[in-house]
């Protein structure tokens, strides 16, 4: 990566994270795609390194992809989410954070207009007490959930088992890092390191010993863009889009993709099995694809949690290459069992892209 | 195998490699050809645009990126009624240009 000129940019956009007491909200998405990242996320934030930070299975979706789909007025989006602030109030937390890069940006650019428009605050107020008779005092401090690992990234690097060092060469591992759109495209200043490179992720990879790569389009969104793929007819646009991202970044050999939004990692996972179907074209080596990780699977996987523990079994791409090249070990028979030994349903292999 | 969408061709067009000779040549009769701000007054007045989806604007566009082709093919439909030349807020003689595209582009034309 070139570093010249993003010192700066990253100086600029640096954020105060408070280092304690959150209430912390899932994402509606997630569970279904990755459930192990954010168990893991509560996992090493509140069991290993001690931090309070609470859930409520009182909280809902926050409206964020109906609002982005257009579904939905803002009010609605306003109220649901003013019910989740007097979820965070009722628990007596100041500090709020998402476990969604669009839930995030939804709360930020919510906070935002009520800042410009009072009078769409007091209107929300009305409408909250009206339908479920809340109150709502606003968060302290929005945080998204790689912020706090951004933030314990040096605490987590302390405790590592691994690095992310190819143990056959010696060379760090060579890492893509994909920010979700929602993230600080809309307000850089609540991002960590701005909208242009943000350095939330970059961060994280550094201090555990990987090298980012750049790439030219860096930036691109993942594809899922919402109406791009919720709408069949639009689903080209969307797997056009990763095509795009896939074809810029395969000279650069990257050895895994790092991500913090709900929608990156499946997308950038699955859509590789499509390319491959329909271009007969993987990305990784020998016919593998490019592994797709979220944050807390990564910080897992450092810290020496078993890879089928934290759901890494759910990936379209197989992981296998890049725990052989961290030195993990696993046991490809344990794969597919769950709970107590249960066994899980096997995938059909697919036709082109390579699967362990 | 067929899931019921595909990869988009790629729209990208690498302006090093497109031959812009006829489109300077017009610039140099028509220099208002850079005047034109797409605003796309032109594109909304034009009788035939609903039918046929000429455009005087995508016609100026194309060309300056090459695509002649669909330029001229576009072209075919103007009826040269002259409503774009009294609406264009830059004061483009719009019906001249085209003439003068018709002209330059005459080979392909026929």
């Amino acid at each position: 990566m070139i570093y010249q000129g993003k010192q700066k940019i990253w100086a600029d956009y640096q954020k105060e994270i408070p280092d304690n007491h959150w209430f912390y909200v899932r994402s509606c998405i997630r569970q279904n795609f990755f459930p192990g990242a954010e168990r893991m996320f509560m996992e090493i934030s509140r069991n290993l390194l001690g931090k309070d930070i609470f859930e409520t299975e009182n909280h809902t979706t926050c409206g964020g992809i109906a609002y982005h789909c257009d579904t939905i007025p803002q009010e609605t989006v306003m109220t649901i989410v003013a019910r989740q602030f007097a979820l965070m109030t009722e628990a007596g937390y100041e500090n709020y954070v998402a476990s969604c890069i669009t839930s995030f940006g939804n709360y930020i650019e919510i906070l935002e207009t009520w800042k410009e428009f009072p009078e769409l605050e007091t209107r929300i107020r009305e409408l909250l007490w009206k339908a479920c008779k809340r109150e709502f005092n606003k968060p302290k401090y929005v945080a998204h959930a790689s912020d706090l690992i951004y933030k314990y990234r040096n605490e987590i690097a302390a405790r590592a088992k691994y690095r992310l060092v190819d143990r056959h060469t010696g060379e760090p591992l060579r890492a893509v890092e994909h920010i979700g759109c929602h993230y600080a495209k809309m307000f850089p200043s609540r991002g960590i390191g701005g909208a242009e490179y943000p350095y939330v992720l970059c961060g994280m990879i550094e201090s555990w010993g990987g090298n980012v790569i750049d790439y030219p389009e860096r930036r691109h969104c993942c594809g899922y863009g919402f109406r791009q793929y919720h709408v069949k007819a639009n689903r080209g646009y969307s797997i056009s889009n990763t095509y795009k991202k896939f074809e810029s970044m395969e000279p650069y050999h990257p050895d895994f993709i790092l991500t913090n939004c709900p929608g990156c990692p499946y997308f950038m996972d699955r859509w590789q099995y499509v390319i491959a179907e329909t271009e007969g074209k993987t990305y990784g080596e020998n016919g593998y694809g490019i592994p797709v990780l979220t944050y807390e699977e990564l910080a897992s996987l450092v810290l020496g949690y078993n890879p089928w523990d934290i759901g890494l079994q759910l990936h379209q791409v197989a992981v296998e290459p890049l725990l052989d090249k961290l030195g993990i070990e696993y046991d490809p028979k344990e794969k597919y069992k769950g709970l107590n030994e249960k066994e899980l349903m096997r995938p059909e292999l697919p036709g082109v892209l390579r699967c362990c | 195998m067929d899931f019921g969408f595909r990869i988009s061709p790629s729209s990208a067009i690498n302006l090093d490699k497109v031959n812009l000779e006829k489109f300077e040549e017009l610039h140099r009769i028509e220099p208002d050809v850079y005047k034109c701000m797409a605003c796309g007054s032109c594109s909304s007045t034009c009788p035939a645009n609903r039918y046929s989806g000429m455009s005087i604007r995508k016609v100026i566009l194309a060309l300056q990126r090459g695509k002649e082709k669909e330029a001229v093919a576009m072209m075919r439909n103007c009826m040269l009624c002259g409503k774009c030349t009294m609406v264009c807020p830059r004061g483009i003689n719009t019906r001249h240009l085209i003439l003068s595209i018709c002209r330059i582009y005459e080979e392909d034309v026929k």
